[in-house]
């Protein structure tokens, strides 16, 4: 059924961003300067802005089946629970009421924080493959998620900007910002793979014409990173082995901690609102 | 009676919480007005600025509270992001309001502006110079960069072309 793999792929689409937006959020009034603390959270606003643009279509989706098929999608009891009492869900309902397992973001953005390099060296290979993966779904069939590209498109071009910069600024720095922007780029890369590997789901959204292929994706990323890095005087990081899961609900550790700060509130409290 | 016409003269009153020097008319999210005189029912549809503008849900409400003390009985704010918002669409008096309240306008001068390493030339608004310097690309708001003016020495913000 289509309205099931548009939801479903609109999920994946808006958790890759919103745990992204998370991971930033948790350096507000954490940055190095002051400068670079508003530019992170700022990136973080833009990507939490965009997954409540995904989760609100999301939500419309979900309400607009038939009880039957609702009764079908989820697996968390919160959000089962009010499915069956035939009430409407919401954004916050999708973000704050799914479990990890339910959560389909790939395994790069759950990462943690690190130093300086490895926050950078995250944003760089995600803003890169989101910059592409919404190039390409300007061509999606599904009217609601090509608006969303286009809108989003032109917040992510800040993001590359500010990624690749600081690549190239901790790159060409000193032998110690050197030392540990190639580090952060060679622990960050094995998660890179994953992005442009097909799911089922992925494959499907594909095939009725809502989804992108993103292993069409793949050499042109590799390409435009190779060009940043060597700009930065670094070497391209090799992986023999890349690490896969998030996208078919099978996480790091990262990502349950992420949801208990996150989902705390509504799950103490429930239904409870500012 | 609540028309069409005096709608949008009543939505320039909708200051952006943000910078309330500009009108949401200046601004030009107000993409569409469909009024129904008889019933004195009004939809706007409205489109963000970023994804992430929290200003969005402030403004939705002031258009409602705006227009319900002008004697509509019902009002429906809807959000459209397609095409999605251009610095492009800002009116001209919203770009001298801005100017006049120390933030530089948004106005391209630069052929590339996304490029690495390199920046919009940006007129300060205060001295008028061209010689300013990007201290950040995010500002206190997404749609602000900061700048500094090495003229004037004036710290300033500027809105971004977007």
């Amino acid at each position: 059924m289509s309205s099931v793999t548009t939801l479903k792929y609109t999920l994946q689409l808006a958790d890759n961003v919103l745990i992204m937006g998370q991971r930033l959020a948790a350096l507000c009034g954490k940055g190095p300067i002051l400068e670079q603390d508003i530019a992170l959270t700022n990136i973080s606003l833009d990507q939490i802005g965009q997954a409540r643009s995904l989760y609100q279509y999301a939500a419309t989706i979900v309400n607009n089946m038939s009880v039957a098929d609702k009764a079908q999608l989820f697996n968390a009891p919160l959000l089962q629970e009010k499915i069956n009492n035939k009430l409407s869900i919401t954004e916050d309902d999708l973000a704050y009421l799914r479990d990890a397992w339910d959560y389909r973001n790939c395994l790069l953005v759950e990462q943690e924080n690190g130093d300086w390099a490895y926050t950078v060296a995250r944003s760089f290979f995600f803003d890169r493959f989101q910059y592409l993966l919404y190039t390409a779904m300007l061509k999606s069939t599904d009217s609601t998620l090509a608006a969303i590209a286009e809108k989003s498109l032109k917040e992510v071009q800040y993001h590359i900007k500010w990624a690749s910069e600081w690549v190239i600024r901790l790159g060409d720095g000193t032998d110690i910002s050197k030392e540990k922007m190639q580090q952060a780029l060679q622990a960050r890369w094995e998660y890179t793979g994953e992005m442009f590997t097909m799911n089922e789901l992925e494959k499907e959204a594909y095939n009725i014409g809502i989804g992108v292929d993103v292993s069409q994706l793949q050499q042109t990323y590799q390409q435009q990173i190779e060009t940043i890095v060597q700009e930065a005087g670094l070497q391209m990081p090799t992986a023999a082995w890349m690490q896969t899961g998030g996208k078919n609900g099978v996480h790091t550790e990262h990502l349950g901690y992420i949801l208990a700060e996150m989902q705390y509130l509504q799950r103490a409290y429930p239904n409870m609102e500012w | 009676m609540i028309t069409v016409d005096n709608c949008w003269t009543y939505l320039d009153e909708v200051a952006d919480p943000e910078v309330p020097v500009l009108s949401i008319i200046d601004l030009g999210i107000v993409r569409d007005l469909f009024v129904d005189s008889a019933i004195g029912s009004v939809r706007v549809v409205i489109t963000p600025t970023y994804s992430g503008c929290p200003a969005m849900d402030v403004i939705a409400m002031q258009i409602r509270m705006c227009l319900l003390s002008k004697g509509a009985k019902q009002v429906l704010v809807e959000n459209q992001i397609s095409p999605s918002w251009t610095t492009d669409w800002m009116t001209e008096r919203g770009k001298e309001k801005l100017e006049a309240y120390g933030i530089a306008p948004p106005k391209r001068k630069s052929s590339n502006p996304l490029a690495l390493f390199e920046e919009d030339t940006v007129t300060c608004p205060k001295c008028k110079s061209d010689d300013t310097v990007l201290t950040s690309q995010f500002g206190a708001t997404s749609c602000k960069a900061l700048y500094k003016c090495n003229h004037c020495k004036e710290p300033f913000e500027h809105f971004k072309c977007h």
